[in-house]
């Protein structure tokens, strides 16, 4: 992991702008907004859920599916866009027994182990991460009072990173390096957790800042 | 068993028979695979993109357009002749289904076309390739005997 907001670091040309005290800041609106999250979750499965502080990183692309567990791991992901004056991408991954428990707990149901999550289900699931990334998007617009107009999310069950490879194509022509917020949901009688990453697109941060007047 | 060398996103290595190259995971991204028969050097790169005419980026490996020449360089200097250089590839699938028409999301079928126009314009046939679909692979490429080794999670495994 690079030192974050080290000036003039040819390596993150992108995050070359952004200081330490700045993402103290947007930390601070995060974990605002996940909370909001979580209370929106815990709301929805009428059970409580906890949430991690979350944590921002800058990792080289080829190191970002490590941070949930390889490459390779089976994951259902539900993918937004986010457009607006300072556009952004939010993936929610969860590992595929979570996402089953998660899912049962909505429909009433149980998967068995061998057992896929059906059409249904999968609607459910993205209308669940729906509900959570409004509440958080929610909290960031009324703090920097811009608009962040969520995409209709779109769901997709495979390795974990054939679903950060799209994801992070989408800042890839800007640099070499993804700045991701993370938060882990979870709800501890069932273990249920997710993760929740939100990836500013090239520029965003920087609106972001500007716009809660928090300069470098 | 023989050593297994892994590449990561936006990266690319060399191995020597018998050893393997390995990259996990690819959605919209491409594993391009080119092989020399003779001198059994292999090469591997994982790209993210098409192109590099819009980035400032300074990762060659990155995109398909770039990628290509970098791989055949390092290739001959482990001993690869470019004339005689094979290719196979996988991956550029649509992992996301949105319903309008995202431009973005065709990445994966963008990269693929743009690997086959990087191989075609250095001359360099294309043996083999798995691509698009909706779905992740795992890829092993065997310098030995030049066998790529494609794996799914749905869809099971095979050898192109």
């Amino acid at each position: 992991m690079y030192e974050v907001g080290k000036k003039g670091d040819a390596a993150m040309p992108l995050y070359e702008n952004i200081s330490e005290f700045q993402l103290d800041a947007f930390r601070e609106i995060g974990t605002i907004g996940a909370g909001n999250g979580a209370t929106a979750l815990s709301q929805l499965m009428n059970r409580k859920v906890s949430m991690s502080v979350p944590s921002i990183k800058i990792l080289p692309f080829a190191q970002v599916p490590d941070v949930v567990g390889g490459a390779e791991k089976l994951v259902a992901g539900v993918f937004t866009t986010v457009e607006g004056p300072a556009p952004c991408n939010i993936l929610f991954l969860f590992p595929i027994v979570s996402a089953k428990v998660l899912v049962g707990r909505l429909m009433d149901c149980k998967y068995l182990e061998n057992e896929g999550i059906d059409d249904v289900g999968k609607s459910a699931l993205a209308e669940v991460v729906n509900i959570v990334n409004g509440a958080y998007l929610n909290s960031l617009g009324s703090f920097t009072s811009l608009h962040f107009i969520p995409s209709v999310p779109a769901l997709a069950i495979d390795m974990a990173g054939a679903l950060l490879d799209t994801v992070l194509a989408q800042i890839g022509m800007a640099g070499d390096h993804a700045l991701l917020m993370e938060t882990v949901f979870s709800e501890i009688e069932e273990n249920v957790t997710g993760h929740f990453f939100l990836l500013p697109e090239a520029g965003s941060l920087e609106k972001i800042m500007e716009a809660i007047g928090v300069k470098g | 068993m023989a050593k297994i060398l892994k590449i990561g996103m936006a990266d690319l290595n060399v191995a020597l028979s018998p050893e393997v190259l390995q990259t996990c995971g690819l959605g919209s991204c491409v594993g391009i695979c080119l092989w020399d028969p003779v001198t059994k050097v292999a090469g591997m790169a994982h790209i993210m993109l098409p192109s590099s005419s819009h980035g400032k980026s300074v990762n060659d490996a990155k995109f398909a357009d770039t990628a290509v020449p970098l791989l055949i360089d390092k290739m001959g200097k482990r001993g690869a002749h470019k004339t005689r250089l094979v290719a196979k590839i996988a991956g550029g699938a649509q992992m996301f289904s949105f319903y309008s028409d995202n431009d973005i999301m065709k990445i994966g079928e963008r990269n693929a076309q743009a690997v086959k126009a990087a191989l075609q314009a250095v001359k360099i046939k294309l043996l083999a390739e798995d691509t698009g679909g909706n779905f992740g692979r795992t890829i092993e490429f065997y310098a030995e005997n030049g066998q790529l080794y494609v794996r799914t999670i749905n869809l099971g495994e095979k050898y192109i």
